[in-house]
């Protein structure tokens, strides 16, 4: 009787051992298996380099379901701001082939290159692009923001 | 020894009990805890109608709702197609009021945090919304200066404690609209523009009334706002709040594999947008395109937003500001309803194109094309045991 609890508890001693090993080699293996997201950066270089873009939610937080303030930044290469530009949006979420349920726009240019872009409202969770069009003295570039959410 | 066994057999049923337990990723935890009752926040203020949070003025509208008097004929209210004791909806796959319409009449539980009104959203405010049906010839299928003379017959002190003075509506046609048949088209057309502004003033104030009356009703805790309450808060569901195995994984299925979050996301399960999913069009209705339509009929609508009896200043209209107007996905496009209480108010769809929530679910599981615009859904290879588990999941919504 008593040998076969001994036989029991070496065996749970062994399994132990086993899950103790398992959790080593998990806890300490390269995360290279995580996929790579879309880059959501918020400042970036416009398509053609001629603009740094940024873009931010004007009160830091984003909500979802809320019609929301976003700025967009726009300097030279030289830093120096981006007056008078003409700013088409669009967007939508690429793996649900849909655009964006709102028409942002550009409403107000509150100096050194920032702009007000309202109406921008995000419904769901997931990839979301927006698209800029910018139109200025300096030229005509793109610029596309990836919001994960 | 004994006491060898009975450490090893505790250490049994420790494991046993972890098995049976759900099993939630954080992230999964964080899906469920913003679809909770509990994560809704309390209900705004309505800037553009001054009396939605005027006890009176909800008082006023609650009879309205209620009054066969508010129709043509005198036997179609607003409770004729929302039943108070039916989730404010008729169980009819197409509203029935004067006429046969081509619509489901909507459930109202939480409808003053619509941003957008109707299947096709084509009013954009409570008041507006409440305004359409009685002048909706299939519906309650009154005009507008009849309802001012009614209003002033049988209600006219209260009106004017709350509204203040009514116009003077001697000298006004019995029956006027912009909206009725020709003889009433006429009618008002005959009337100065002073006296159609007066009769619009009215006529935005029974909305508002209405709307008033309607901001009271909300949505109520379901079994599944009492197990995500628990789940989040880390304590252990008894009784009624236990999800069987069944329920957990249609749960799993709904935020995870079957996306139905994507879209039925929030406390209300819904995103309040506008998506084509391929629903089929019944046969012998007139042709319905959903929110393309709805487009114009809300950017001509008098009592939208920018008109002239909105309250407060247009910084609430951001809605009909940003609207998109004109993009291929709103072919078709529709606005996914709330999913509480769903389960008990068969059947579904724009135009009750689907008798039980079994058929709900295995359309979207098999995810047919459009027959117009594109649908947004794709399949999504569930099988029976899983479809089942989903229905299993959303009857948990309405108990």
């Amino acid at each position: 009787m008593a040998s076969i609890w001994r036989y029991l508890l070496a065996g749970l001693g062994l399994a132990a051992l086993l899950v103790g090993i398992l959790a080593v080699v998990y806890l300490t293996a390269p995360r290279s298996a995580r996929p790579a997201g879309p880059d959501v950066s918020r400042t970036k270089n416009t398509a053609n380099g001629l603009f740094v873009a940024s873009f931010a939610p004007e009160r830091g937080v984003v909500r979802l379901g809320q019609l929301q303030s976003w700025l967009l930044t726009l300097k030279t290469k030289a830093g120096a701001p981006v007056e008078g530009a003409a700013i088409a949006i669009s967007g939508g979420m690429p793996l649900h082939s849909h655009g964006l349920p709102t028409s942002p726009q550009a409403t107000d240019y509150l100096g050194d290159g920032r702009y007000r872009i309202e109406g921008v409202k995000f419904t769901m969770s997931g990839w979301w692009q927006l698209h800029f069009a910018i139109s200025a003295t300096a030229g005509s570039d793109t610029v596309l923001f990836n919001v994960v959410l | 020894m004994r006491r060898r066994s009975r450490f090893l057999a505790l250490m049994v049923a420790v494991v046993l009990t972890g098995c049976t337990k759900p099993d939630f990723s954080d992230a999964e935890k964080t899906t469920i805890a913003s679809l909770a009752l509990s994560s809704l926040p309390a209900l705004k203020p309505d800037t553009t109608d001054r009396f939605a949070d005027v006890p009176a003025a909800a008082a006023l509208g609650s009879t309205l709702f209620f009054d066969q008097g508010m129709s043509g004929d005198g036997s179609i209210s607003c409770s004729t197609c929302h039943k108070i004791d039916r989730q404010f909806q008729d169980d009819l796959p197409q509203a029935v009021g004067v006429g046969r319409t081509s619509r489901r009449t909507m459930p109202l539980a939480g409808v003053a945090r619509d941003p957008w009104f109707f299947w096709d959203g084509r009013r954009d405010s409570l008041w507006a919304q409440a305004l359409t049906p009685l002048e909706n010839p299939l519906e309650q299928a009154g005009n507008r200066t009849a309802y001012a003379h009614y209003i002033k017959a049988r209600f006219g002190e209260r009106y004017e404690r709350i509204f203040g003075p009514l116009p003077d509506l001697s000298g006004m046609p019995s029956n006027a609209s912009p909206l009725g048949n020709d003889a009433e088209k006429a009618a008002w057309n005959a009337m100065s523009g002073a006296q159609r502004s007066a009769i619009d003033g009215v006529f935005a104030n029974i909305g508002k009334a209405i709307a008033a009356f309607e901001r009271s009703i909300e949505p109520a805790p379901t079994r599944f706002d009492r197990f995500a309450l628990d789940l989040v808060t880390g304590a252990e569901p008894k009784g009624h709040a236990v999800f069987s195995k069944q329920e957990i994984l249609g749960l799993k299925l709904f935020i995870g594999k079957a996306n139905c979050v994507t879209c039925h996301n929030g406390p209300r399960f819904t995103d309040n947008s506008f998506h084509n999913t391929g629903v089929p069009p019944i046969a012998g209705l007139p042709p319905d395109r959903g929110r393309i339509d709805a487009v114009r009929q809300v950017e001509a609508d008098p009592f939208n937003c920018f008109g002239a009896y909105r309250d407060g200043d247009a910084s609430a209209c951001g809605e009909l500001r940003f609207m998109v107007k004109d993009a291929p996905e709103l072919v078709r496009a529709y606005k996914t309803p709330s999913l509480r209480g769903a389960a008990t108010r068969s059947p579904y769809m724009h135009a009750g194109q689907f008798s039980s929530l079994d058929e709900v679910v295995a359309h979207y599981a098999k995810a047919a094309p459009s027959v117009e615009g594109t649908s947004e859904v794709h399949p999504l290879g569930l099988s029976d045991r899983e479809r089942a588990a989903l229905v299993a999941f959303l009857k948990t919504l309405s108990e």
